[in-house]
């Protein structure tokens, strides 16, 4: 017993302790309607985007990157997808479009950042207005429906056993994320870069093709983030993923991962995001207005992070120790 | 009030004394500095010079001992009692922010203002071009330093130093990264400082600049007092012998190979030249041989073994590798020719310090642990346990974060990924630096084992005993050129070498 609560590492693990402790809060607080089923399948449902794009938002900050862009992304991927369908009413061929928008900027993201040697902070912020007048250009900002049901189905609105398609496509990206971080060369690899770059590079590690890797994640599941947006609200709009890329960070960082690269934590991620979520949906169902609900999320963030990175020292008086 | 008949020193220290959780670094140590002197202080790594500059300039707090200034007892605890007794210090590794201009450095935190806080422009750049034009430098107030070469970022260092009233300067291996010239207008400028009365404590390994700047000398070993004596009374010799003292650690004794070195080089270099600072190296390594590379800070040490690790590229040379014309255009090249560099700075670029000791020592080789890209757990634990084995690395497990290991422990990971490369040349850069004295002894050991399997290790570094103990061959290096070549059977000496490389 000892041993485990004196390997128990606070500052890593402090996303575990505030999801429990959201839960009963938000339990005693508002009672029985804040955990029955409907409520909790509601909110894997509207936490999947975020919980998709945090698993590769956490290799692209494990390398010491940042991406700003990934909210505009799954605008437009959700436009290009609607008309696409809406010409061809092909679901595969759709979607491959789609996707592959979003890995050709990510794979430009990374190269802009990589070539020119510009802050990934800086090219993701200037692709992010980009896109974002490109998805707003593209239709004269006007929704496009989307009416075939079997990519409705897919993508947004069916269920797997009574469990939610969107929280499968999380799981999904949660296993493969967790996969290719903790058991292949890659993740290994993208984690020294973000470590320490230099010694990296002197290990023979690829660093370029390293950082352009994890960016171009970050635009595939961005776009497929984008796609899940379209199938449940069964249409492409350009408001879809707006301010998502500040949430995906927090639930990140707030999952143990650190923002100076090298270390990474994607169940952590994942975990940070459906705290978000369960925030978002309490403070909610509490009768908060949406004022009030952003005042209290913006604190808790702040707490919930002091405590990832500085443990309960903060809060200790007295002498330094 | 001192010694009647004395000069006042402006400076000194009695039987000063200092350890770091139960090592000593500094014994017994006196000294003192006169107004406008020169004193050198010299010493090998370890010896306790920088213990005692950080002691004067408040970085550390001695154990024991008293320091006057002029004559009173002075406690100084931190780097502002330092400062506010006219004790300033130059920073060898450079303290500049190179996104500031020469001026704004200059009073950065004692900045010149008006009504409490309007920045005083005008009257800080009068100061500093009156601060630039006493000192002989020739440089615009305005200018970013960031486009100052090294020897000019020195230069507003000192100047940095001298802007608030100093009557004490201490420099570190100021010269380290200067060319020839910019070391001149060093030195004029540590005689302009002497005319004005100013005391300069002159850290350095460069015997030649030390007799020519220096008033007096004093030699530190072992964290003792060795020697102080006029420059005059003294020759390169004795303050050498002073230095290395009789006893040598029976790790640095040498021991005859167990099998004999080939005939048949390994790497055959031919006029090597790297821009400026590697200058028409030729040379030719062979199988099972240890070959010693000697040479002061900047002398190219570093580079010629970057250059032959693909991380610079050579600007003329060509390098034979087994007999066969190579190209090592890049690190992918070098391990292609399974050839492997512990790099001078661990910190910086052989470790991931937040890293496992597990994720450090395979880094370099994944690829070797995995198919298809998928990591195979149960080979990584065994190679890196073998690894902590061999080694005998000192951590409670392979998930340790190196960080947290000793230097030497640190060292050992360093090589621990290297091997596991499965290297023909092994390419060492100061492999012992910072290392405790039965790590360093390990670290020897482990070059002996390694060249006696017929594979082959250049070796650099600044501790001679350490070449000596080692190597079948030594190179000396002077300004990126081979000046000697000294064959292990026909060295006399330590100082010997010493002298080779002073010349």
């Amino acid at each position: 017993m000892h041993s485990i609560l004196s390997r128990f590492d606070l500052t890593k693990n402090i996303v575990y302790i505030a999801f429990v402790v959201a839960i009963i809060f938000f339990y005693l607080v508002i009672g029985d309607k804040f955990l029955s089923t409907t409520n909790i399948l509601n909110i894997t449902r509207q936490t999947a985007m975020i919980s998709i794009m945090a698993v590769s938002m956490t290799f692209v900050i494990a390398t010491g990157q940042i991406d700003l862009s990934i909210g505009s992304v799954a605008a437009l991927a959700s436009l290009i997808v609607a008309l696409m369908l809406e010409a061809t009413d092909s679901i595969l061929l759709s979607v491959g479009v789609g996707l592959g928008f979003g890995i050709l900027t990510g794979a430009l993201n990374g190269v802009l950042i990589t070539a020119l040697g510009v802050p990934s902070f800086l090219v993701t912020l200037g692709m992010m207005g980009i896109i974002k007048g490109l998805a707003m250009w593209i239709t004269a900002t006007s929704a496009i429906p989307i009416r075939n049901n079997g990519y409705n189905t897919i993508f947004g609105l069916g269920t797997v056993f009574g469990i939610p398609i969107l929280f499968v496509w999380t799981l999904v990206a949660l296993a493969v994320g967790l996969f290719v971080m903790n058991y292949t060369t890659f993740g290994k690899k993208a984690l020294a870069v973000g470590g320490n770059e230099v010694a990296a590079r002197y290990s023979g590690v690829n660093v370029t093709a390293i950082k352009i890797i994890a960016m171009t994640m970050s635009g595939f599941t961005a776009a497929f983030a984008g796609i899940l947006y379209s199938g449940r609200m069964q249409a492409g709009r350009f408001t879809f993923g707006e301010g998502d890329e500040l949430t995906v960070i927090a639930a990140v960082i707030l999952g143990g991962t650190s923002l100076f690269g090298g270390t990474a934590n994607v169940f952590g991620s994942v975990v940070g995001s459906l705290l978000i979520g369960i925030i978002n949906n309490g403070l909610i169902l509490g009768g908060l207005t949406v004022s009030q609900q952003m005042m209290v999320r913006g604190a808790i963030v702040i707490l919930a992070t002091a405590l990832g990175t500085r443990g309960f020292r903060f809060l200790r008086k007295g002498p330094k120790g | 009030m001192g010694h009647p008949t004395d000069i006042q020193p402006v400076l000194q220290l009695e039987a000063v004394s200092k350890s770091f959780g139960g090592v000593k670094a500094l014994h017994d140590m006196h000294f003192d500095l006169r107004p406008g002197e020169v004193h050198a202080l010299v010493g090998g790594n370890g010896a306790g010079k920088s213990t005692l500059m950080k002691i004067i300039s408040g970085v550390y707090q001695r154990d024991s001992g008293t320091i006057r200034i002029s004559g009173d007892v002075k406690t100084i605890q931190t780097p502002n009692d330092a400062m506010e007794n006219g004790i300033r210090m130059v920073f060898q590794e450079l303290s500049l922010i190179p996104t500031l201009t020469v001026m704004e450095n200059i009073f950065l935190n004692h900045e010149d203002v008006k009504w409490g806080f309007v920045l005083n422009k005008k009257a800080m750049l009068e100061r500093t071009e009156e601060l630039l034009a006493d000192l002989g430098i020739d440089l615009d107030p305005d200018q970013k330093v960031s486009s100052l070469s090294v020897g000019y970022c020195q230069l507003v260092e000192i100047a940095k130093a001298l802007s608030v009233r100093a009557s004490i300067l201490i420099m570190d291996e100021p010269t380290a990264s200067l060319t020839a010239s910019e070391t001149e207008l060093l030195f004029n400028i540590i005689r302009l400082l002497k005319a004005k009365g100013v005391s300069v404590i002159y850290i350095s390994h460069r015997m030649k600049e030390i007799f020519e700047i220096a008033d007096r000398i004093t030699v530190l070993k072992d964290g003792r007092w060795a020697l102080t004596e006029k420059k005059e009374d003294l020759d390169l010799e004795r303050v050498i012998d002073s230095m290395i003292g009789k006893a040598v650690e029976k790790a640095f004794e040498w021991k005859d190979r167990a099998t004999q070195i080939s005939d048949e080089p390994i790497l055959e270099v031919r006029g090597l030249t790297q821009d400026d600072i590697v200058r028409d190296v030729s040379f030719d390594l062979k199988k099972g041989e240890v070959l010693g590379i000697a040479g002061l800070m900047g002398s190219g040490r570093t580079e010629l073994l970057e250059a032959l690790f693909g991380l610079r590229s050579m600007s003329a040379g060509s390098i034979r590798i087994h007999g066969k014309d190579t190209k090592i255009s890049g690190i992918s090249d070098a391990l292609a020719n399974k050839i492997a560099l512990v790099p001078e700075d661990r910190r910086r670029s052989g470790l991931i310090a937040i890293h496992s000791v597990r994720d450090n020592a395979t880094l370099p080789t994944l690829s070797r642990w995995s198919k298809f890209g998928v990591l195979d757990g149960t080979r990584i634990a065994g190679i890196v346990g073998a690894n902590i084995k061999d080694l005998r690395i000192k951590t409670d497990s392979a998930d340790r974060l190196v960080s947290l290991l000793s230097g030497g422990n640190q060292q050992k990971v360093v090589l621990a990924k290297w091997l596991n490369t499965s290297p023909d040349i092994l390419l060492l850069d100061e492999p012992t630096a910072g290392v405790d004295i039965s790590s360093k002894g390990e670290i020897i050991d482990f070059i002996r084992t390694f060249v006696s399997s017929g594979k082959s290790v250049i070796l650099v570094s600044s501790e001679i005993t350490e070449l000596l103990a080692v190597s079948d061959r030594i190179l000396v290096l002077a300004e990126g050129r081979i000046t000697r070549e000294l064959m292990r059977e026909a060295i006399k000496s330590e100082e010997e070498v010493q002298l080779a490389i002073q010349k």
